[in-house]
């Protein structure tokens, strides 16, 4: 039933509906950006799309949120 | 095309009204940027549990589905009346994800006669020192992990901030299998039960709340609070303050912990209808939110709202909203939309409550929506309340001049929504935030997370003159960032000494400027045009 995705390379498993941010925290992954000036680690906070923290660039497109974008198998995870 | 009605929300508010429209026979739109149907609180993952209200919600979010198209991973990023009052929402959604291709969003533009925004609220965070450090999330984000993803957000669980919703948070997450060392609720917590009203209709409620944190020994503790996180890459620890009675720090202990869950009560999502320009009211707790008459109707003619903007009250308020919004809105199916703005009549009608009246069908309009009586269709799995149908407190449509008017909505469900909303705002009353948070914060503690704005930068505009929020922002960018100050306006409006203030923002999403320049022409693309429910074009693959 589950799938995976890859995350800097590493595979991750994927349950149908979670969300990217959700594979990630289940993974132990609770980072994956840097703040522009103090390059502070950011992962998920509010959850539901409204505070932007969890952006992340996934298939080599411009950054998305994590908590609101369901994985899609095979998809590829970039954090920085 | 253009539609009769078009809901933005697809939690129980939206559901609701759009349903009932759609089952009076209206040509109904829906559109959520979920995967799926149930905003906040009905949220579930593609395999849901048993959880009260859910299964009801779902039999209605499939009865929708048969009757109206539902446009699910559709953001709406503005809403917008033109001058002939057609109400255009424009949203983006993803057309491909192809790998190395561009942004794949699409706009989407659905037109429509009526809108009604349900939209409802986010959480309410504070900022605390080491707020910003992953593994600290709002209450509703650790809520949502759980009953979206099924993800536990962490072994070690602290649950803090002020309201009833903590309690739910803390039992889903020990009955999943975390750790949750404490409950620390800043408050008083026997609000709850000094409230006569609370208590008569939450006991039960409260009562099992209490015996699943005793079952899982799940300490609760009023006047404490979180008020700092502690940690390198993550948070290790943080540090629980008793309060007195004004939030101000008593005496504080470190506690080792993995995961942090806070939440300060709700902020209602009102973004699309100030854009729109209705008029906005403060709500019990100083929350800006969306003025409606009695039969739901916002300021600005044709634009309905229900739920959480027009006042936080809680899914059975919400869906109450929802349904007394779709009906008056069926009752005035088939009159022109008013083109002029609301009459002084409607402004004046007060107290949300008051008995109000909407136009009579013009002859010839829809005959299912001038069939009656619409408020006899019951939502699926509502009890029926028999011998409570009199006319007195129903909302009544008056006929042309000198004929009877027709009643619009049960007198049932007026009394309901009052019961609800007189609860709603007796939990405000109960829970408020205390000025003594200013104090848990250092000069370097960030008040604004997205452009990094700490409180020495706040204090440093007001000493540069600053007297207001919106000053003090435009001097210190707070709210500047990608979240619009959805995080910290509460915080900056407390910071500044004045209450939270409606969103003067042009756009209520982020949007590409690719998305932006195609939006020009998609009003062309009616939404008609493609398959809705829309499918992820990765799922049919």
């Amino acid at each position: 039933m589950t799938f995976h995705i890859t995350v800097d390379g590493r595979s991750v498993p994927v349950v149908p509906g979670q969300t990217i941010g959700a594979a990630l925290h289940a993974a132990g992954v609770r980072s994956w950006r840097s703040t522009r000036f103090g390059g502070r680690p950011r992962g998920l906070f509010c959850g539901i799309g409204v505070c932007f923290d969890c952006l992340i660039s996934v298939n080599g497109r411009a950054p998305e949120r994590a908590c609101l974008l369901e994985a899609a198998p095979g998809d590829e995870v970039t954090t920085s | 095309m253009t539609y009769d009605l078009v809901v933005i929300g697809g939690g129980p508010a939206g559901v609701a009204g759009a349903l009932t429209a759609a089952r009076a026979g209206l040509r109904v739109a829906l559109v959520d940027s979920g995967a799926r149907l149930g905003g906040q609180y009905f949220r579930h993952s593609a395999v849901p549990g048993a959880e009260p209200g859910l299964g009801r919600f779902l039999r209605q979010g499939r009865a929708l589905g048969e009757r109206a198209d539902v446009l699910l991973r559709h953001q709406a990023w503005s809403a917008a009346r033109e001058p002939d009052g057609t109400l255009v929402v424009h949203c983006v959604t993803r057309s491909s994800s192809a790998p190395g291709g561009g942004a794949g969003e699409r706009t989407v533009a659905v037109r429509a006669r009526r809108l009604l925004i349900a939209t409802g609220a986010y959480d309410r965070p504070l900022p605390f020192p080491g707020w910003d450090l992953p593994g600290v999330l709002t209450a509703g984000g650790a809520q949502a992990l759980l009953k979206g993803s099924g993800v536990v957000a962490g072994r070690r669980i602290v649950v803090s901030g002020t309201g009833p919703f903590l309690l739910p948070v803390a039992c889903g997450l020990a009955g999943a299998g975390a750790r949750v060392l404490g409950v620390f609720e800043a408050g008083v917590g026997l609000g709850l039960v000094r409230q006569p009203l609370l208590a008569l209709d939450k006991a039960g409620e409260a009562v099992r709340y209490a015996v699943g944190l005793a079952r899982h020994r799940v300490p609760y503790r009023t006047r404490q609070a979180v008020v700092a996180a502690h940690g390198e890459r993550e948070v290790e620890a943080v540090t629980v303050a008793r309060l007195d009675k004004a939030w101000n720090v008593l005496a504080t202990r470190v506690v080792e912990c993995d995961t942090v869950a806070a939440g300060y009560g709700f902020v209602p999502q009102i973004e699309l209808g100030t854009q729109l320009g209705c008029e906005t009211r403060h709500d019990v707790d100083g929350s800006p939110v969306l003025s409606v008459d009695a039969a739901q109707r916002t300021t600005v003619p044709g634009v309905w709202a229900a739920g959480e903007p027009t006042g936080v009250g809680g899914w059975r308020l919400s869906e109450l909203e929802g349904r007394i919004a779709g009906l008056a809105i069926v009752a005035g199916h088939g009159t022109a939309p008013r083109t002029a703005p609301a009459p002084s009549t409607d402004a004046a009608a007060g107290p949300r409550g008051d008995l109000t009246t909407a136009r009579a069908p013009a002859p010839g309009g829809d005959p299912a929506a001038a069939a009656g009586r619409p408020g006899e269709q019951e939502m699926p799995g509502e009890p029926e309340v028999p011998g409570e149908l009199e006319m007195p407190g129903e909302l009544e449509m008056p006929g042309e001049p000198g004929e009877p008017g027709v009643p619009v909505v049960p007198g049932v469900l007026v009394r309901r929504r009052a019961r609800w909303r007189a609860f709603g705002e007796a939990l405000q009353r109960a829970y408020p935030v205390e000025p003594g948070w200013q104090g848990w914060l250092r000069d370097d503690t960030l008040v604004c997370r997205c452009e990094e704005v700490p409180l020495a930068r706040v204090r440093e505009a007001q000493d540069l003159g600053a007297t207001d929020a919106r000053s003090v922002k435009l001097l210190a960018r707070p709210g500047m960032g990608w979240c619009q100050g959805r995080i910290c306006g509460y915080a900056v409006s407390c910071l500044a000494g004045e209450p939270p203030r409606p969103p003067r923002r042009p756009i209520a999403q982020p949007v590409t400027l690719g998305a932006l320049s195609e939006s020009g022409e998609a009003s062309d693309r009616a939404p008609a045009d493609d398959p809705p429910p829309h499918p992820n074009p990765r799922r049919s693959s």
